[in-house]
């Protein structure tokens, strides 16, 4: 395999690799969000529901999860999907975890907003949505953003678990050329694939922190 | 004419088997400045975040202009419908002990993005409004700065301009000087002085007796849920009867 081709190979893997993280994150951060109001939730069972759910989503590992989201509607109830469900399977895993996270993050932002800034909202007339979006939310992100750095930074190392159902991201690519080849060139290259995408990404989140940073 | 913009009657707050507020019944008539003193713990904030709606009173009459927020039913306080609520909000402003400022807003922006999100004014008016507000509380220069930039007396001041610009026809101050530093409290002082040179209706709980005695048509000394003594600031704070009254205003000796 010419260095061209390898280069080729693992560069559409890694389309497919920022394909799950963007994927992931558009779906996770608002679904978090809802997450969070249902761990609120002054209703019991939904409380107690999402609480389940938050608590079986980040006590098992995300390649177990991955597993069971693709192969569960075969085994459990005998469906068999078309070889498309591969790719639903992977961001259906990434998002309902990573929205597990998110909301745990965005309870904590919530939560440790000082009771006076709704008060302040109310008695100046504003409904409880408009607080929460236009006064309490703002905070929140600003909060909450260093955590959710972490989670993006860790998101782009977990796309590599998509391997474990054999979706054609970069690792699995630099898996199989590794395999061929019988040497660690493909995996080099992957490393310096992953670390350059997080440089961006690292890049980016500054930038978003910076241009929070006029208030304190 | 008197006009009772507020009406307070046989009002009862519990937290638990706490009982707070044991009935208390005011009048506020329109264009006087009411002032509530007494010592710590007596209820004087959870008064005052009665009447603004911020707690649920357990019973009694909450009246604005007229209006029940709250009306007694055998007993128990039973609350108006949410769009007769939301009426009666408009009628009354409340300044906080720490400001509770918007810090994500500038300055400028605290004090008019109500009129904008809650009334739903055009940007052009609201500025406008809010400007004439900034320069009434000396702070036309610090327009586009943020809460944080600012002093405890300037945030404080932002605080009573982001009050006024929904017009309120009563205004309630918690303790505004107690978060600042001595040498703060005469600017935010001499505001509410100048308000009530220009007859807005107050309601202001302090520990200032001087300003008090100064600024008010009417005191109301409380101690533990109730209204121990109350009357004309000659009355109350020149000559107590009640021992009470005067144990308390023993440790203010100016
Ligand atoms: N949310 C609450 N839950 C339980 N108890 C409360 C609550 N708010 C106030 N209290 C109690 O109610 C009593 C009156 O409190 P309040 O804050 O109204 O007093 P205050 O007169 O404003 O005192 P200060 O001069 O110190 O501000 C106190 O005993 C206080 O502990
Ligand atoms: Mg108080």
């Amino acid at each position: 395999m010419t260095w061209s081709v390898m280069i080729f190979k693992l560069s559409e893997g890694m389309l497919e690799s920022v394909k799950i993280f963007t994927l992931t994150l558009l779906f996770s951060l608002p679904l978090g969000l809802f997450v969070a109001f249902g761990r609120m939730s002054k209703n019991l069972l939904l409380r107690n529901f999402v609480r389940l759910y938050i608590s079986i989503m980040r006590g098992t590992p995300l390649i177990l999860q991955l597993m069971v989201i693709y192969f569960g509607p075969f085994y459990i109830f005998n469906i068999t999907l078309s070889s498309g469900y591969r790719f639903y399977a992977v961001i259906i895993g990434f998002v309902i975890n990573y929205a597990a996270y998110f909301a745990e993050i965005y309870r904590g932002g919530i939560e440790s907003m000082p009771v006076g800034q709704y008060e302040a909202a109310k008695v100046l007339g504003y409904s409880k949505a408009q607080t929460f979006i236009r006064i309490i939310l703002p905070q929140v992100i600003k909060r909450i953003l260093p955590s959710i750095t972490n989670e993006v930074i860790t998101l782009i190392k977990d796309t590599a678990l998509a391997f474990a159902i054999s979706y054609a991201e970069m690792f699995t690519v630099a898996k199989a050329i590794a395999a061929a080849q019988t040497n660690m060139t493909a995996f080099i290259i992957a490393g310096i694939f992953y670390y350059v995408f997080n440089l961006i990404v690292d890049f980016i989140m500054g930038w978003i922190e910076k241009k929070l940073s006029y208030y304190r | 004419m008197k006009v009772n913009l507020l009406e307070i009657k046989n009002l009862k707050k519990s937290f638990g088997t706490l009982e707070v507020i044991k009935g208390i019944s005011l009048n506020v008539e329109e264009g006087k400045v009411v002032s509530i003193i007494g010592p710590s713990g007596s209820g004087k904030s959870t008064l005052l975040r009665c009447a603004t709606l911020l707690e649920t009173i357990d019973s009694g009459e909450l009246i604005y202009l007229g209006e029940h927020a709250t009306t007694d039913i055998d007993g128990k306080a039973s609350y108006a419908h949410k769009a007769q609520l939301k009426r009666i909000q408009s009628y009354f402003g409340l300044v906080f002990q720490n400001f509770n400022l918007f810090p994500h807003f500038s300055v400028i922006k605290n004090v008019i993005d109500a009129l904008i999100t809650v009334q739903k004014k055009p940007k052009d008016e609201a500025m406008e409004i809010g400007r004439g507000l900034l320069k009434k509380v000396g702070l036309a220069d610090k327009e586009d700065a943020y809460p944080y930039q600012l002093s405890g007396g300037q945030q404080q001041r932002v605080s009573i301009a982001r009050a006024l610009a929904l017009n309120p026809k009563i205004l309630f101050f918690d303790e505004p000087t107690s978060a600042l530093d001595p040498e703060l409290t005469g600017e935010i002082l001499n505001v509410i002085k100048e308000l009530a040179a220009e007859k807005m209706t107050m309601v202001i709980v302090t520990h200032e007796m001087s300003f008090a005695r100064d600024v008010s048509d009417h005191i109301i000394f409380m101690d533990n849920g109730v209204i121990v003594e109350e009357g004309s600031p000659s009355k109350v704070i020149n000559n107590p009867e009640n021992e009470r009254t005067k144990a308390f205003l023993s440790r203010f000796e100016s």
